[in-house]
């Protein structure tokens, strides 16, 4: 049902956990069947230098985090704000038909988290 | 690829024995008649058919022509539902509870578009039915009461007598969906006052595509295939002969072995449950007692079955979930949400169903297993952190 890359990337995500000093948080939830993920942004001159996330979901929503993360670090945040969860699924070898609306959504995580960072860079 | 295999998915299907797989084999080459024909190789073949049949119904408390032949338990709940249904010259009403199986809910939805009106009755936090809701829920032109005998995804078993006394009190014909609970625990179709009851051999070490319908004699229905006389019109087409000897055998099998595999699933299984709610914020899903001998359900909390499922198959081990992601529909089980679970608690959701070849070490194996998984899991679960 998965890809071997899927498979790698549920039995050793990359980048768990939080960052106690992010610079942003994005949250997102699949109101439907209930997949949640945090993602936790550390961006030093303009590149995400650390990026770590959070998942309660099936193999293919904890897959997807863990390969965002290793997608964008290193990115500038307009570069990974290109992003998109299509990427991911296709630098993960592809998802189920099912799966790619329901858990697939590590981008729309880093987007909100993204958009956090900016909005405290704006008040800051 | 690990060489331990420890199936615990006995209620999605089970393996087919070593003496009903011999008894089926020389049904295939060597006695290969249609039980149709007059000749010698094809009575022969028929007195094999009536023989499944006899032994189905012994099991059952039933006579042989109550006992009909049919693909299994989904074509059986068909065959009951749609049969009586069409059978009426107006539109009724139909009984049914919320956690039936999908092959009568799809059926009870369908025939809602035929006209006739369904009511779903609810169920208590165990799964339970109350049979004074069924009392309460009867009209005038309620034609049929179709309760399961026990869950398959929570294995509550339901107060079957106690419904099929109220339908008899009440003269409305009562069908149960017994599929899960036929092999495994004791079966009298009087005792239980139904009219019809369906049944599928995989779930008892028989093989997959037979099953049967018990449909009491003088009970009318209108058949939902034509073309032959098989099965007295009811289920026309050639019998699949090796599956019906097949499913002779396992029922018989199970049937005089009720005993003792029941008093080792149930001792199995209560370890199992203890065991796994040795784990922190463990649910049992169904009710503590009233449930099948070889059913345990849990809800791991912050976490999800389907990636519960994936873990425990990287160690060998075999089970199922009624989360949303393992569900194909996007949607957490009916029946999970029926007995009150909110939607994380559903989605965490993990099905054990033990069966013959279980033992205490495979028990031990998958609680040893389970522990640094839920672990694992929960570690990277932001709803754990944020507990």
């Amino acid at each position: 049902m998965y890809s071997e890359k899927v498979m790698d990337h549920f039995t050793s995500p990359r980048n768990v956990g939080e960052l106690p000093d992010a610079d942003g948080i994005g949250e997102t939830g699949s109101f439907k069947c209930g997949d949640t993920m945090k993602l936790y942004i550390k961006v030093k001159n303009d590149r995400i230098e650390d990026v770590k996330f959070q998942t309660f979901g099936c193999g293919a929503a904890i897959a997807s985090s863990s390969m965002l993360t290793e997608m964008v670090k290193g990115l500038t945040v307009d570069e990974a704000a290109q992003v998109t969860n299509q990427d991911v699924a296709d630098e993960l070898g592809g998802l189920p038909p099912m799966k790619l609306h329901c858990s697939n959504l590590a981008a729309d995580a880093l987007q909100n988290a993204i958009a956090d960072y900016k909005s405290k860079q704006q008040s800051a | 690829m690990q060489s331990r295999l420890v199936y615990m998915d006995h209620g999605a299907t089970t393996p087919v024995r070593k003496e009903v797989f011999e008894d089926m084999v020389p049904f295939f080459q060597e006695q290969y008649g249609n039980p149709s024909s007059l000749h010698a190789p094809g009575r022969e073949v028929r007195q094999a058919v009536e023989e499944a049949r006899e032994k189905t119904a012994s099991i059952l408390g039933a006579k042989e022509d109550e006992i009909y032949f049919t693909s299994g338990g989904t074509e059986s709940n068909n065959i009951a539902l749609y049969g009586l249904a069409r059978k009426r010259d107006k539109p009724g009403h139909i009984i049914t509870s919320s956690i039936e199986h999908h092959a009568v809910l799809d059926v009870c939805r369908d025939l809602e578009k035929e006209g006739h009106r369904v009511t779903y009755l609810p169920v208590d936090r165990y799964g339970r039915v109350d049979p004074g809701s069924v009392e309460d829920a009867i009209t005038d032109d309620t034609f049929i009461i179709s309760i399961m005998a026990a869950n398959n995804e929570i294995g509550t078993l339901q107060p079957v007598g106690e419904i099929g006394a109220v339908a008899r009190k009440k003269g409305v014909l009562f069908h149960t969906d017994a599929v899960q609970v036929v092999g495994q625990l004791p079966v009298d179709v009087n005792e239980l006052n139904v009219d019809f009851l369906s049944l599928s051999a995989h779930k008892f070490n028989g093989p997959k595509g037979i099953g049967a319908l018990y449909m009491k004699k003088g009970v009318k229905i209108d058949p939902l295939y034509r073309g032959g006389s098989q099965e007295r019109k009811l289920r026309p087409g050639t019998e699949n002969v090796p599956g019906i000897v097949g499913l002779g055998k396992a029922i018989e099998l199970a049937g005089s072995e009720i005993p003792y595999k029941k008093k080792k699933l149930e001792h199995l299984r209560d370890r199992l449950i203890e065991g796994l709610q040795g784990i922190d914020e463990v649910l049992l899903n169904g009710h503590p007692v009233e449930r099948l001998p070889g059913n345990v359900n849990v809800s791991f909390k912050y976490i999800e079955g389907e990636s519960v499922l994936l873990s425990l198959d990287m160690e060998g081990i075999a089970a199922s979930s009624g989360s949303a992601c393992s569900s194909g529909s996007l949607e957490p089980s009916h029946v999970l949400s029926a007995i009150g679970l909110d939607h994380s608690t559903a989605h965490g959701s993990v099905r054990f169903s033990l069966g013959f070849g279980n033992s205490e070490k495979d028990i031990d194996y998958v609680l040893e297993k389970i522990s640094p998984i839920v672990e694992r899991l929960r570690s990277m679960s932001p709803t754990y952190h944020s507990r």
